[in-house]
């Protein structure tokens, strides 16, 4: 053989021989560590191009071509990679594998105990953001009115709030950025409720706390709305909107490196061209007018944390006059305004070793000065000589100031589990002028709290917190414990318990009767929970109870006491779907609620007047991508509430009269169209509440002596909007894309 | 002499071995990827590129098409879980960017982020539009020539209606300059070589 051929033979031979080693099958099946089969495992030879993946019955199978003690790997996305040595040798073999799931936050368990919780971070069909908010049918773009379509959350009209599992509108707060909101809703006239100040906008993410919540939340017996402002826009921008109610504008400017942006935004609305044309029940003599101004920056540190700082200013005017109930040549006229002046500042940083840092602060002032009137015929100012009547004669004049710093660390531990710390410490004023007679409130209010998320498996975790809180206005100090444990009993459904006790200060109103010596008001929360969720569907069943207790009492003498107690009890149902039927999204819930308290004039346990046994609401939507257009439906049921007549009798009330009112209907829709006109990106919308015109009553408003009643109506069967929102600039929505893709 | 010679013959193989035991996996691979129909297929060709992937180590190709096959597999797949095949999808396109980060595999986020984005597009839009939206920029900082990224770009555009920015009249451009970068784009061996015709028949479809 000639040298070179002798050389290439070598090569040859060498080549054919590294790829002529025996090949052994090996097969198996994977399974997790509940023994259920895990499809599409990746399964290989380590520095190996051999191996195969499980298929949906978790079997695999593949040739390999190495020989001698080789590595066998087993991996998948979510569960922890398994390698164990393997020896080939031509023999078939059987390796199965039992995959351990990773601690992650996506496929956790999460407790859900109580809440409602918004937001892409879970990906879970998520409950309502921005957009549901303003595509509820009906809600006007309210948060509330939108919260009020969820489980939980009662059908009331005549006051603003939410009232919650038998709880009174005071029960529920509202956390922006973690800080309380003193003043969440715009100045009201008796018997209507008014909207929030915030727009749904603002926030990216909303958790509806209906019970058994954080114990970094406190103050708050019933409730707690957990707002968080969004961080950067998109895209700079300006806005303008035009409606039958109001006109605004705005302005938003991201900086071109995308590390900060500002904002500003100014509203007007005014009802007078409105109520022109919808007859109103009440006669207005100061037409409602809304000032509202808001400015924001927010500035992304270097480690990526974020600074955001938001101020909206309001002024408001409404006086509104309406028959008294003892004489019909007398009318009642009632007047509010209102400067409200909100702050809020926080600072969110990662401080690294797995700790991160939440700083909350905000300021707010708020003034109202009320004028109450007893007015003859011609609107002036009357006096009758009769108690019950002069009586109503009121002028308040009210300014409170509330500052808040709150402070949370949070350490990362092992895995996914957690532990947070922190402390807040409000500092407010109240400063009131109740009929000439002045009233000074001052509250230092400090709390302190620790939190720990404890993820024993994926499938098992508790969080365990307690909250102390000591208010020199109360002088006293309270200790809150709170308890959540979470067990998910199958890839999508979990099982959900919750204990806590929750104090609150008593209401700032009791206090204009002189100094009361009152303490803390107390509720007890028990809850169980039910929840199965995929990305597009979510099944919610949850029961509780509450224990109400150190209610406080208003008994005709003014001795206020905190010897009211109730409890409320009750099941609740959530379904949402956006599975089912391509673009159409829906959701009914149902709640059940059984409540009793003695407390304000109850002289025993009454079941309460916001409280209805049965409440439900239908929301749909449907977009129709081709028009460009979305139609939003709701309907929302209630059973009839109680009401009553409180006869005073010596130093005591008794029920005089009582009653329920008929049951409440409503159906409310709205049409959103979207265009483009021009460089300019419009959304019109049109809608109209109760549109088949339901003749509701929220309750009864009693005469002197209870020998007349009188129903308390919305001020008008219906309320209809038309506005068209307009937008410039690099637009938000050109990202949306449609479903052929 | 001899025995260098054997030496010598016997390193020369593994080398040339390994070069073309990488390079038949890839055509394997690549054959594979193109005969497959069912999201099976897909799969079983993702898990192929993932194994050669991680023999390899610093090749960024296998898990490029790792990810692109297991994305396909997901269009195929109505049922499949989108999130779960896009976690992995982001795997492996992380394993390839830390091998090589170039417009091709910015292009890949972007597609993965779509996928994610239809799951519920009215509720996703505001968060993955603008991901999808900086995956492109990131992609054209990369290499403003590769045509891909005008071909994604144009897609974006026609599948969103007028009234929100889109349409054929914005779109057209943008296949016009995917199909003229097209004509001059030679990709290296093993290279994406694909969307030339997607290109085309959009650009038809927007005339």
């Amino acid at each position: 053989m000639h040298p070179t051929s002798k050389w290439l033979f070598t090569f040859l031979m060498v080549l054919v021989v590294a790829n002529l080693a025996a090949q052994t099958r090996v097969s198996g099946i994977v399974k997790d560590n509940h023994g259920r089969v895990i499809k599409g495992v990746t399964i290989s030879i380590k520095n190996s191009y051999d191996g195969g993946a499980s298929d949906s019955t978790g079997k695999f199978s593949f040739k390999c071509y190495d020989k001698g003690l080789q590595t066998i790997i087993a991996k998948s996305i979510g569960y922890k990679t398994v390698q164990q040595p393997i020896v080939l040798s031509g023999t078939p073999l059987t390796v199965n594998f039992s995959l351990h799931e990773e601690i992650n936050e996506l496929t956790a368990v999460t407790v859900t105990a109580g809440s409602f919780e918004a937001g892409d971070k879970k990906r879970a069909a998520t409950v309502l953001n921005s957009l549901d908010v303003v595509t509820v049918g009906g809600a006007n773009g309210d948060i509330t009115n939108a919260l009020k379509t969820l489980p939980g959350a009662q059908q009331v009209g005549e006051q603003e709030g939410l009232f919650v599992r038998g709880g009174t509108g005071y029960e529920t707060k509202q956390f922006i950025d973690g800080t309380m909101v003193a003043n969440p809703y715009g100045a009201s006239v008796p018997d209507i409720a008014s909207r929030g100040r915030f727009s749904p906008f603002l926030f990216k993410g909303t958790v509806f706390s209906t019970g058994g919540y954080s114990a970094q939340y406190g103050q708050a017996l019933s409730s707690a709305v957990i707002l968080e402002t969004i961080d950067l826009p998109e895209s700079s921008q300006a806005s303008a909107s035009v409606s039958s109610v109001f006109v605004g504008g705005g302005l938003q400017e991201l900086a071109k490196n995308k590390k900060s942006s500002w904002g500003i935004n100014y509203g007007y609305t005014n009802l007078a061209l409105y109520f022109a044309l919808v007859p109103q029940g009440p006669a207005y003599f100061h037409l409602p007018e809304f000032h509202s101004l808001d400015a924001n920056f927010r500035i992304k540190t270097k480690k990526g944390g974020m600074i955001k700082y938001y101020t909206t200013f309001g002024a408001s005017n409404i006086g509104i006059r309406r028959p008294n109930i003892d004489s019909s040549l007398l009318n009642n006229a009632y007047g509010i305004i209102n400067y409200n002046w909100y702050n809020n500042l926080s600072w969110r940083e990662y401080l690294g070793k797995g700790w991160h840092m939440n700083l909350g602060s905000s300021f707010s002032i708020n003034t109202d000065k009320i004028n109450l009137q007893i007015q003859n015929q011609l609107n002036q100012r009357a006096f009758t000589n009769i108690s019950y009547i002069d009586s109503i004669n009121t002028a308040i004049t009210s300014h409170q100031d509330l500052s808040q710093v709150k402070a949370v660390f949070e350490k990362k531990l092992s895995g996914i589990s957690a532990i947070r710390f922190g402390g807040e410490y409000w500092y407010g004023t109240v400063k009131s002028i109740v009929k000439d007679t002045n009233h000074l409130l001052t509250d230092n209010f400090a709390s302190l709290f620790s939190e720990a998320d404890i993820y024993l498996t994926n499938d098992l975790a508790a969080k365990i917190g307690v909250r102390g809180e000591y208010s020199s206005q109360v002088n006293q100090f309270n200790v809150a414990p709170r308890l959540s444990l979470a067990y998910k009993t199958g890839a999508h459904s979990q099982m959900s318990a919750a204990y806590g006790q929750f104090y609150q200060k008593p209401e700032n109103t009791y206090y204009y009767y002189g100094n009361q010596n009152l303490g803390y008001v107390k509720a007890t929360h028990y809850l169980l929970n039910y929840m199965r969720t995929t990305t597009l569907q979510t099944f919610r069943l949850e029961a509780f109870y509450k224990q109400y207790d150190n209610l406080i009492e208003t008994p005709p003498t003014y001795q206020f006491d905190n010897k009211g107690s109730g409890y409320a009890q009750g099941v609740e149902l959530f379904w949402r779907d956006k599975k089912t039927i391509k673009d159409l999204d829906y959701w009914f819930s149902y709640s059940y609620l059984d409540t009793k308290r003695q407390f304000d004039k109850y002289p025993s346990q009454l079941a309460p007047t916001f409280a209805a046994k049965h409440t439900a609401s239908l929301v749909v939507k449907k977009f129709f991508t081709k028009l460009n257009t979305g139609f939003n439906f709701t309907y929302s049921y209630a059973s009839g509430r109680p009401y009553y007549y409180f006869q005073s009798v010596g130093n005591k009330y008794t029920v005089g009269d009582e009653g329920t009112t008929k049951d409440y209907n409503t159906f409310g829709c709205s049409v959103n169209y979207l265009t483009k006109i021009k460089k300019s990106f419009v959304v019109f919308v049109a809608s109209v509440t109760n549109v088949f015109n339901s003749s509701n009553v929220y309750g009864y408003n009693y005469n002197h002596n209870g020998t007349y009643k009188a129903e308390i109506n919305p001020p008008a069967p219906r309320f209809f909007f038309l506005g068209a929102f307009i937008s410039w600039g690099v637009d938000r929505r050109q990202d949306a894309i449609n479903n052929n893709l | 002499m001899k025995k260098v010679l054997v030496i010598i013959s016997l390193l020369v193989a593994t080398v040339v071995n390994a070069q073309s035991k990488f390079e038949d996996a890839m055509t394997r691979g690549l054959g594979q990827l193109k005969d497959a129909k069912t999201a099976s297929d897909l799969t079983d060709v993702s898990s192929f590129f993932e194994r050669v992937g991680d023999a390899e180590k610093t090749q960024w190709l296998p898990y490029y098409y790792a990810a692109l096959s297991l994305y396909r597999s997901a269009w195929v797949d109505k049922s499949a879980d989108k999130d779960k095949i896009a976690d992995k999808c982001k795997d492996f396109i992380t394993k390839a960017q830390v091998i090589e980060n170039n417009a091709d595999l910015y292009c890949l986020v972007q597609q993965v982020v779509i996928l994610q984005l239809m799951v519920d597009p009215m509720s996703r839009w505001q968060t993955y539009g603008a991901l999808a939206k900086d995956a492109l920029a990131d992609a054209t900082k990369a290499d403003p020539t590769n045509p891909r990224i005008y071909y994604l770009q144009g897609m974006t555009t026609f599948n969103t209606p007028e009234a929100y920015g889109g349409g054929k009249a914005l779109a057209k451009p943008m296949f016009q300059k995917s199909v003229d970068l097209f004509k001059t784009y030679v990709p290296k061996p093993f290279y994406p070589d694909w969307g030339k015709e997607d290109a085309e028949k959009m650009l038809e479809q927007c005339k």
